[in-house]
């Protein structure tokens, strides 16, 4: 893995958005100084609650917004600010799967419109013949058989399991390197959800991309991402492996976050860490750190310095000023 | 022993649309007691919300409910219309809903939506008034909340709101309707305590309505699991949990992803039945492993033990 040159470096991120009117005017900082490394192969799991701005910085990312400052460097070329028409041959290799594909899919085109248009507008196949052809492959390879009868189906008679079945075949059709997977198994029953994580875990051992997993679901998290990256009104707090985070988390924050965790059976064996209220209005994030009109381990310091993101361990990193050790 | 407060005789509620009749919910019996905490559990379409909203008669046509009995405190909820219904709901049933945005009004300060509520049912507007404060207090939310609008509360103060509401006339049952669903992990977890908190302090009967088995694992004393309409499990929180019967019940519980372990959930194949059709025999027998000839007819839920109700063959004769 080490000798490998990541996929892709996101150094200090920053995507403000302008909001509001006239007086009424503030910038919400989404994504506010993110840095991290993703390489082929490599999951990265996205997690955090609503607000956290974990959707903006997959999208940021794929440059489906444009960053404010900061740096995206995909394959080694910075394409930060790279103008439309240069991106266009790179947006094959990089794809999101969205949460809800009922929205992101053309009611009016059937399954096999959807899944072939693509191909023919990156001018990966030569014809007709050859596209249905790999969207027949493929929608096979996604589990949806037999193949020819869902071809000329539209979204509205697939249920969600199946229309997210669609969503993945037609982000991997184009064989991506970088996929971004935003909460792509929220909208379902558990009962099928596994289905869907088996079948994005099957494509990441057959492709070998990078995936960046945005999801508030711990447990959904755990199954996926080899490493968790633990983001909070913009920032990310908490970054390492996986089994680490989820088992010896060291920001009061993550602790709160997996204590809350709704557990079949069973109790946690996590220190209590309650924090009070509800994440802030995103437009004035609290000083020093954010988490501390909430976090009960708060001391005067917190409110004063912003805590940077440190390795305390090898690998896991953590901006807090009283992790928990 | 705690004393009967709601018992639910086999209640039945289609919805007859123009593309033919919904078999929403079917046949459905159980019952709760003072400070029981109820949780039915279903994945979408499994008739759970149409279940919570017929115990308060709401049905919205073409719904319609064709059932027998919804008895809260000795009374026959089903039977009431007009003012004696709207008096019911509220005092003796109320309930609180996945959005409480849809249920507060935009334009009116939060306080005197929770005063109409008492009003309505009779309570003098300053009584009323002074009543809102100890809601607010009871809900832990502070006096000031009051004169605030709906929109310039987060996603819990606004739930914190709308309990308050459904528990002004200190009902007999809440039914909730997945109250935290569109809430984070942490709110959710202090809005589930808050619910905990008022059963316990009021005796009321919390009946949660949910997709997460997890959820209503760590916090209802009792479970039924809904599939098509039907209960077909039902007992106490550790029958169904520890010892579960019904194979869908085993299914949905082992496709839970588990924070504590990095197990793989595995999925029930198939997919749930479409509820325009009346089904003969049991609805889950084509996603079953343990499918028999028998199940092609309808297996009665049965006590096996305990109160601890199944419907499934493998476990009649």
């Amino acid at each position: 893995m080490e000798l490998e040159e990541p996929l892709l470096v996101v150094e200090d991120l920053h995507v403000h958005f302008k909001v509001g009117a006239f007086g009424a005017r503030k910038v919400i900082r989404a994504v506010d100084g993110v840095s991290l490394q993703l390489c082929r192969g490599e999951t990265i799991g996205l997690v955090g609650e609503s607000g956290s701005g974990k959707t903006t910085l997959g999208r940021a990312v794929l440059r489906l917004y444009e960053p404010t400052s900061g740096k995206v460097i995909f394959e080694g070329v910075d394409i930060t600010h790279m103008p439309e028409r240069k991106l266009r041959p790179l947006r094959r290799k990089m794809q999101l799967v969205p949460q809800d594909p009922f929205t992101s899919l053309n009611p009016l085109q059937t399954v096999g419109d959807a899944l072939t248009e693509p191909l023919v507008v990156h001018g990966i196949v030569r014809n007709g013949v050859e596209a249905r052809e790999r969207a027949l492959k493929m929608l096979e390879r996604v589990g949806l058989v037999p193949p020819e009868e869902f071809y000329n189906v539209k979204p509205h008679n697939l249920s969600g399991g199946q229309r997210q079945r669609v969503a993945i075949a037609r982000a991997f059709l184009l064989e991506p390197i970088l996929v971004v997977a935003d909460e792509p198994t929220s909208n379902l029953d558990v009962s099928i959800r596994a289905s869907i994580l088996e079948l994005l875990k099957e494509f990441k051992e057959r492709y070998r991309q990078g995936m960046i997993f945005i999801t508030h679901d711990l447990a959904v998290a755990r199954l996926i991402a080899d490493e968790i990256a633990v983001m909070y009104l913009g920032k990310i707090v908490e970054h390492g492996p996986t089994k680490r985070v989820l088992t010896k988390p060291l920001h009061p924050y993550t602790t709160a976050l997996l204590r809350a965790v709704p557990r079949v059976k069973g109790k946690t064996s996590l220190s209590e860490v309650e924090l009070k209220g509800e994440v802030p209005d995103p437009s004035k994030p609290p000083k020093g750190c954010r988490l501390h009109p909430r976090c009960p381990l708060a001391k005067p310091k917190c409110s004063e310095v912003e805590p940077q993101l440190v390795e305390l361990d090898k690998d896991h990193y953590v901006a807090c000023h009283n992790p928990l050790l | 022993m705690s004393s009967l407060v709601l018992s639910v005789e086999e209640l039945t509620v289609r919805y007859f649309t123009r593309r033919g009749v919904v078999y929403a919910v079917e046949n459905v019996s159980f019952s709760a007691s003072q400070r029981d905490f109820v949780a039915l559990v279903g994945e979408s379409g499994s008739g759970k919300s149409t279940l919570g909203y017929a115990l308060l008669k709401l049905v919205p046509p073409p719904g319609r409910i064709l059932g027998k009995r919804v008895v809260i405190d000795g009374v026959d909820i089903l039977k009431l219309e007009g003012e004696e219904l709207r008096r019911a709901r509220g005092s003796l049933i109320s309930m609180v809903f996945q959005d409480p945005f849809a249920t507060l009004d935009p334009v009116r300060r939060v306080g005197d939506q929770i005063a109409e509520v008492m009003v309505e049912h009779g309570v003098a507007l300053e009584e009323a008034r002074k009543r809102v404060a100890e809601l607010l207090e009871a809900v832990n939310l502070p006096a000031h909340i009051a004169s605030s609008y709906p929109h310039q509360l987060s996603g819990g103060q606004r739930q914190r709101v709308s309990i308050a509401a459904a528990i002004a006339l200190n009902p007999k049952v809440l039914v909730a309707d997945e109250p935290t669903t569109a809430l984070d992990v942490i709110v959710q977890r202090q809005i589930m305590d808050l619910l905990d908190d008022i059963r316990r302090r009021t005796n009321m009967v919390v009946l949660l309505i949910t997709h997460d088995i997890a959820l209503a694992s760590e916090r209802a004393s009792k479970i039924a699991v809904m599939y098509a309409g039907r209960i077909v499990e039902y007992g106490s929180k550790s029958d169904v949990i520890e010892k579960p019967l019904h194979p869908y019940t085993r299914g949905l519980l082992s496709s839970v992803p588990d924070i504590e372990r990095a197990e793989w959930p595995r999925p029930i194949p198939g997919l749930p039945p479409d509820l325009r059709s009346p089904q003969r025999g049991c609805a889950f027998k084509p996603r079953c492993p343990h499918a028999m000839e028998v199940c092609d007819k309808l297996p009665p839920l049965l006590d096996v033990g305990g109160g601890h109700f199944v419907s499934c063959w493998l476990y009649s004769s």
